[in-house]
């Protein structure tokens, strides 16, 4: 591996201008990865959770009746 | 004319012995039952969801991995751009997104023709979710190209051959999105999001070849097949390693999203109930393929 190219973390940050840049279009696409992940999480939870109550739901019915 | 030619209207399965000459014999020798049990194992939607619990945490171990090692590299290791100075290291998500919004595609419009001809579930699965996670990956190919632009060309769009190529691609994508909840019956909808897919692909060699066809402020493609890159190894490298990073982030969100499609559309199954009790799904040999 070669050296890092840039002196300090502080130079790395501004990058010699481009810094506002470059690390808006890195954070935007983390964000969109985030999301996409988050999303699908969510979607996958909500199922499961909704099947559980309609469990839930189904076995009082069951019980009251006896 | 026999059942088993006809593609695009009846479903395949309904072949009987006899429908062809030779399909008789193959069928008569079980070929057929290895076939079917195979399309119709690759079709359960419950093989589906346990196989991917498996591999979904090792692709995305890999996929953090190969993203975090190519991006550092290209972030504070490699060396800026004789011209464009440091703004170039937007290269390494830019360049890496757009192939996957192509690549994606592709894999949306395969995923189509299986769910036309074989009428197989999870290929209509595998098409939304695709569809999802490409519009998400055009979106940040035209995002980060665009702050790419502004201290390079001066300019945050144009509407140029290749980015205007790219944004009709967005909005395939989100057609396909807005097509399924267009139609009340999923069948229909499978369908018309199948055809349309299809459709759509003419686009793709049309963005391939716009920076060749018209005059673009796009710079020509980096990498070639047929030749070496026209980038220093040093600045190359990382690249490679973020390209092949986001294949494999590709198939975890396109995974991801199909699982979560598959519990929606299974809900009433055993199967979904077994996993919303917290109950890992087993093998089951023969059974699998009815869950």
């Amino acid at each position: 591996m070669p050296d890092m190219h840039f002196g300090s973390l502080g130079e790395m940050w501004h990058m010699a201008g481009h810094g506002p840049f470059v690390w808006s279009a890195y954070a935007i696409v983390l964000v969109v990865i985030a999301g996409l992940i988050g999303n699908a999480r969510a979607r996958s939870r909500d199922v499961l959770q909704r099947v559980r109550n309609r469990k839930e739901s189904a076995r009082q019915s069951d019980t009251q009746e006896v | 004319m026999p059942k088993v030619m006809s593609v695009c209207g009846d479903r395949i399965y309904s072949a009987r012995p006899g429908a062809l000459p030779g399909l008789k014999q193959f069928y008569d020798q079980g070929g057929m039952r290895v076939v079917w049990s195979f399309l119709h194992k690759l079709g359960s939607p419950r093989w589906f969801y346990r196989i991917s619990s498996q591999w979904l945490p090792w692709l995305a171990v890999l996929a953090g991995g190969l993203l975090s090692w190519g991006c550092i590299w290209g972030l504070a290791y490699a060396p800026p751009d004789a011209v464009q100075g440091n703004s170039f290291r937007i290269i390494y998500i830019h360049v890496p997104a757009a192939f996957i919004a192509l690549a994606g595609y592709y894999a949306m419009a395969a995923a189509g023709v299986v769910s036309l001809v074989w009428k197989i579930k999870i290929a209509d699965v595998a098409l939304r979710a695709g569809a999802g996670v490409g519009a998400a990956m055009t979106f940040c190919a035209l995002v980060t190209g665009s702050i790419w632009g502004k201290p390079t060309w001066g300019t945050w769009w144009v509407w140029d051959a290749r980015i205007t190529s790219m944004l009709v691609l967005l909005f395939l994508y989100l057609g396909v999105l807005a097509l399924y909840e267009a139609f009340e019956n999923r069948e229909t909808a499978a369908r018309a999001c199948a055809v349309l897919s299809l459709v759509g692909t003419v686009n793709i060699p049309i963005i391939y070849k716009s920076v060749d066809w018209w005059y673009s402020l796009h710079q020509p493609a980096t990498i070639k097949l047929t030749r070496a890159p026209s980038m220093h190894p040093d600045m190359f490298h990382p690249l490679v390693v973020t390209i092949l990073g986001f294949y494999v982030l590709y198939a975890v969100l396109l995974l991801m999203r199909m699982r979560a499609e598959v519990l929606e559309r299974e809900q009433k199954a055993r199967w979904v109930e077994d996993v919303a009790a917290g109950s890992r799904l087993a093998a089951e040999p023969g059974g699998e393929a009815h869950a």
